[in-house]
């Protein structure tokens, strides 16, 4: 039987020691004649060379993006990933450790995490940062039920230019403990959010207005000016980065007036899969630290003095708090957090600046290429690397001509706003060459034509 | 009785930013094909970054080196003898770890159209089905990111359909042998927490639920085996009364381990479980993460199931976003993908008979462990166990030595140590889960070495005061770490 | 063990000791040596009130945390600010230099159903 070591003399010697005659001698507690009679109606087993072949069978009926030129974003980024990365995290010694409950044997993974924490605090400007969380999405939440302890305040103003699937995950989240969420506008010529739509929607009663920069259409937010507005009805402005390679180019939360900085830190080191596992970042200011949900590691020492690390803060959690503790939240996200570590150390500083203005000067030749085929950016705000675009025919349509082509052309944005019917969002990042950027172009102008007859 | 310290990987490593030298670069990015744009001339400056303050300049061989002596200070299930309680540290196999790494699978956007992801939502809709299959229950969602997401999911959909049914509910009885993440789910959904006690034999009694249950009580969420690693024997009539009081029961199935081909807790009355991937089904826990929290339910509970579903018609899979009834989302796309891909991989090798095995022989383990033990550590529950145990310190601390010494010695026999202090219902608690993939000698050898270190707490208790001895670290400071918190490094 | 004989005791572990309307408000020896080596405390702000029987303030260990209740309603006029810099502090000396808050009570009759030092004894004998 695969993974399980017991011959059948094995089991006799349990047996016999545990003084049952049979398993089911073990099991008089279950109900009677509630236990199973027959197998599980599953597949049979496989020998590991033939499950190999089954699951190579179900992967290949997918389409990757090594396969397809992918102009897709919106939250999940095709990046490039050193082999160091996951040469480094398949060391079993991390990835079959648990949680770091006994510093003595876990001081490779508390280390890793005290690095990732310093990282983000890095990358943020921000004071301290928590050992990750699920996913940007859920970490947006848990930011707003946050600022709600902080403040003591209750209302939740959400930028209708952040992630669709994030405000949708907040509105789940909230519901329990009473939503007072709204939304502020965007505006529909710059694509970024409206400091008006603010000012209308807040009150005295806000705990914390939630902006996305870049924002969901690619559009770079004014965080300086809007956190005047948060700011002087003493909410909280809490900045979500879905794109974290922007930070190498663009001036971090910490420096903008921003209270709690969240977002997704995928983009570094992590794979794409099919959307997760992913992971939530977190960072705040130092007199925030109390009210921060997930796991933190301290630098300390031990009996000897010695440099040492430990989880930290731990009364902040479930399992000494219970009901009352910050969050729900169990375990981080500590695998894809080591992996994000390995590539912002990868990259240092001169290679995170530079890889961000990579990704920048891609999108800004993809804009521009596509600017000569007639399509035209939608909003007039300036972007990172992804923005919107509008066309004069049914994006769907051309998304699927696109794909007869091998392209996959971005994100139609009908299914999340409505109003932007004919609104298409496309990425560029350092994964599309120079030569997949024109064939889309090109390819653009070709599905592009019919309609202009 | 050796001592497996290895002294050789003990050498200092500092943090990654003490080794960094402004300039280098550990693997360089791709090189410019396009124009580099004009970036001042596009962006106003304000909006620009200067330095990142700190960033690690770091060449590629001293990161590898950095990590892999990091990796070295950790313990994992492939190090040794994991028996952490509750937990479920059983072998990660590595084909699981190859098929998530499929390009088929991990070059995966989750937005490209369904047409170019009918695997993906193939592997989907049948590991769905599975659970659903092992557990009894008739819908399950994979979205949840662990165990605690799968709660607070089951959780809310349960306040929706009351809420739908236009009679909200307002509490969740918690028995106190739970989880702390029962209670801290339960708050988040917005109910409020009734606690209830465990009867003299460790488990719930019908009375107990009697005195607490009423129409305001949205659910009784208990765990099944509980954390002393015993059946609640009662379940079916406990069951039964909270339906007629018009309540939903909900289980914890972080020791689905047990049950596997023995029992469908669906049959037994649950409406709701959370499976944690990571416990039974073999995906590794990655130093804490990531798991995967997916939720069984019951008929009347899958309106409220998040967003979107997964969709079969005649041989096309597609996402099912129209759902007027559902809680909405727990997170952004679908789920922990990679972690279901190792999941599906450890169902379809292990077969209906490799499930049932498995659950069985996690069982007789624990069972082995709890016989040989017994006279030397205290039992509060002297019953057939279920795929734990649960002793106590209490023959111990005559000689001034508690639990956490026990642990800490535990390390010095290259053992890693069973969870301490839980569940709170026994004082000075260890709780050990040896799963089944461990061999009898494995069994054997934590035994003497549990028994050794008994006999040492009555010869030379300082031994065990003092330990771990051979680690990268002795005992931690943690009353300094919170006193005078580091939480991040600085430049000095 | 200490239980000076000058004091008040609640069953919430907290000591009291009253002085005209003022009432000065700490925990006891045996609440900070069950709770282990105290990290944080969280007190209310001077000119606040607080109520008997509620929360006034949190007292949290590496692995413990535990709300410390009033023994009388009243108005906040002085906080140990000390404490809060030092918590170490809450360990050495329970009945002296940890003090936590000073009250200005309200009504008397707050203090009637207050433990003697003999009584507060007993009953934690009894919690064992």
């Amino acid at each position: 039987m695969p993974y399980i070591p017991h011959t059948d003399k094995d089991a006799r010697t349990i047996l016999q020691a545990v003084g049952a005659g049979s398993i089911d001698e073990l099991l008089a507690s279950l109900p009677a004649g509630s236990r199973l009679k027959g197998p599980l109606n599953l597949p049979g087993g496989l020998p590991e060379q033939e499950l190999k072949a089954l699951l190579r069978d179900l992967s290949s009926r997918n389409v990757t993006t090594g396969e397809y030129s992918s102009f897709l974003g919106a939250g999940a980024y095709n990046h490039y990933i050193p082999s160091v990365v996951d040469s480094l995290i398949s060391r079993s010694e991390f990835y079959t450790s648990y949680t770091p409950y006994q510093p003595e044997i876990s001081q490779g993974t508390l280390q890793a995490i005290f690095e990732y924490q310093t990282l983000v605090c890095q990358l943020t400007s921000m004071d301290v940062a928590n050992a990750s969380l699920y996913d940007g999405a859920s970490a947006v939440a848990e930011a707003a039920l946050m600022a709600r302890r902080i403040t003591g305040k209750e209302g939740i103003i959400l930028s209708a230019a952040l992630h669709p699937e994030y405000r949708e995950t907040v509105k789940t989240y909230l519901v329990g403990t009473g939503d007072h969420i709204s939304e502020a506008l965007y505006c529909t010529e710059a694509g970024t959010t409206l400091p008006e739509a603010i000012e209308k929607n807040i009150s005295d009663n806000t705990a914390c207005v939630v902006v996305q920069h870049p924002n969901f259409f690619g559009s770079l937010e004014d965080l300086a000016a809007l956190s005047e507005v948060v700011h002087r009805k003493k909410a909280l402005l809490i900045a979500v980065v879905t794109e974290p390679i922007s930070l190498g180019l663009l001036r971090p939360p910490g420096v903008l007036g921003c209270d709690i900085a969240v977002g997704e830190n995928q983009s570094f080191g992590n794979p794409l899969s099919y959307g997760g596992p992913y992971l939530g970042f977190m960072a705040t200011k130092t007199e925030f630290v109390r009210q921060m949900p997930g796991r933190l590691v301290g630098q300390t020492v031990d009996k000897n003095g010695k440099r040492a690390f430990c989880l930290t803060f731990s009364t902040r959690e479930q399992h000494i708090r219970r009901e009352r503790a910050t969050s729900n939240i169990c375990t981080n996200h500590g695998l894809c957090a080591l992996a994000a570590a390995i590539h912002m150390t990868s990259l240092g500083e001169g290679g995170l600046k530079k890889l961000a203005r990579l990704n920048f000067s891609k999108a800004e030749y993809l804009k521009n290429r596509l600017k000569t085929v007639g399509v035209e950016p939608a909003f007039r705000g300036q972007t990172f690397n992804e923005f919107t675009v509008r066309l004069d025919k049914d994006p769907e349509t051309i998304l699927k001509s696109l794909l007869k082509k091998k392209i996959i052309g971005g994100l139609a944005l009908k299914r999340f706003y409505p109003d932007l019917k004919q609104h298409l969002l496309i990425t560029a990042t350092e994964m599309n060459s120079k030569g997949e950027i024109d064939a889309f172009a090109d390819a653009m102008a070709g599905v592009l034509v019919p309609a202009a007859k | 009785m050796s001592m497996n310290g290895a002294k050789g990987l003990l050498l200092e490593e500092p943090v990654i930013f003490e080794k960094s030298s402004p300039g280098r670069t550990g693997v360089e990015p791709a090189s410019f094909d396009v124009p580099e744009a004009d970036i001042e001339g596009i962006i106003p400056k304000q909006m620009l970054r200067g330095a990142i303050e700190g960033f690690p300049d770091v060449s590629e061989m001293d990161i590898v080196r950095h990590y892999t002596r990091l990796s070295q200070w950790n313990f994992g299930v492939d190090s040794g003898f994991y028996p952490l309680g509750s937990c479920t540290m059983k072998y990660n196999p590595k084909v699981n770890e190859e098929a998530a790494r499929l390009p088929g699978f991990a070059m995966l956007h989750p937005y490209e159209p369904e047409e170019l992801t009918q695997g993906a939502l193939q592997l989907m809709y049948e590991l769905e089905n599975y659970l659903a299959e092992i557990s009894g229950m008739d819908a399950v969602t994979l979205q949840p990111s662990a165990g605690a997401h799968g709660e607070l999911c089951g959780l809310l959909a349960i306040s929706a359909y009351f809420k739908d049914k236009g009679r909200p509910r307002t509490k969740v009885i918690i028995p106190d042998t739970a989880h702390g993440t029962n209670p801290a789910s339960s708050h988040l959904a917005g109910f409020k927490v009734v606690p209830v006690k465990s009867e003299g034999r460790g488990v719930l009694s019908l009375d107990a639920i009697k005195g607490v249950m009423d129409r305001d009580v949205a659910a009784l969420m208990l765990t099944n085996p509980n954390t002393i690693g015993l059946f609640e024997r009662n379940i079916k009539e406990i069951a039964d009364f909270v339906h007629k009081k018009g309540g939903f029961v909900y289980c914890d199935g972080a020791n689905l381990n047990a049950l596997m081909g023995i029992i469908k807790l669906g049959e037994l009355g649950v409406d709701v479980i959370q499976f944690n991937l990571h416990k039974t089904f073999s995906t590794p826990h990655g130093g804490g993460g990531p798991g995967s929290g997916p939720v069984g339910v019951k008929k009347a509970l899958a309106p409220y199931l998040p967003v979107p579903r997964i969709k079969k018609t005649r041989s096309k899979y597609s996402l099912d976003f129209n759902r007027p009834k559902s809680i909405g989302r727990m997170k952004a796309f679908y789920g922990n993908f990679s972690i279901m891909v190792r999941a599906y991989s450890y169902i379809r090798r292990m077969g209906a008979e490799g499930l049932k095995r498995a659950s069985e022989t996690a069982i007789l383990n624990a069972n082995y462990i709890k016989e040989n033990l017994k006279g030397t550590y205290h039992l509060p529950y002297d019953e057939p166990c279920m795929h734990e145990c649960v002793f106590s310190d209490k023959y111990q601390l005559g000689s001034g030595v508690a639990t956490m010494d026990i642990a800490k010695r535990l390390i010095d026999y290259g053992f890693h140590p069973p969870t301490v202090y839980f569940p709170l219902v026994v004082h000075g608690a260890i709780m050990i889960e040896p799963t089944e993939t461990e061999t009898l000698e494995t069994l054997d050898k934590f035994i003497v070495a549990m028994k050794a270190i008994a006999e040492e707490a009555k010869t030379s208790p300082q031994a065990l005061k003092d330990a771990p001895a051979n680690t990268k670290v002795q005992r931690v400071d943690e009353t300094k770490a919170a006193r005078e918190p580091i939480l991040r490094w600085r430049k000095g | 063990m200490e239980f000076p004989k000058d004091l008040k005791y609640t069953k919430e572990h907290e000591w009291v000791k009253v002085d005209g309307s003022i009432a000065t408000v700490g925990i006891t020896d045996y609440a900070q040596d069950s709770l282990g080596d105290v990290v944080y405390v969280e007190l209310p702000q001077e000119g606040g009130s607080v109520t008997k029987n509620e929360p006034f303030g949190v007292v949290e260990s590496v692995k413990a945390v535990s709300d410390l209740y009033s023994p009388v309603s009243g108005s906040v006029a002085e906080v140990n600010d000390a404490i809060i810099d030092s918590p170490e502090v809450i360990n050495d000396d329970p009945y002296g230099d940890a003090w936590m808050i000073r009250v200005e009570v309200h009504s008397p009759n707050d203090l009637s159903d207050l433990l003697s030092a003999e009584e507060y004894q007993k009953y934690i004998e009894e919690e064992k």
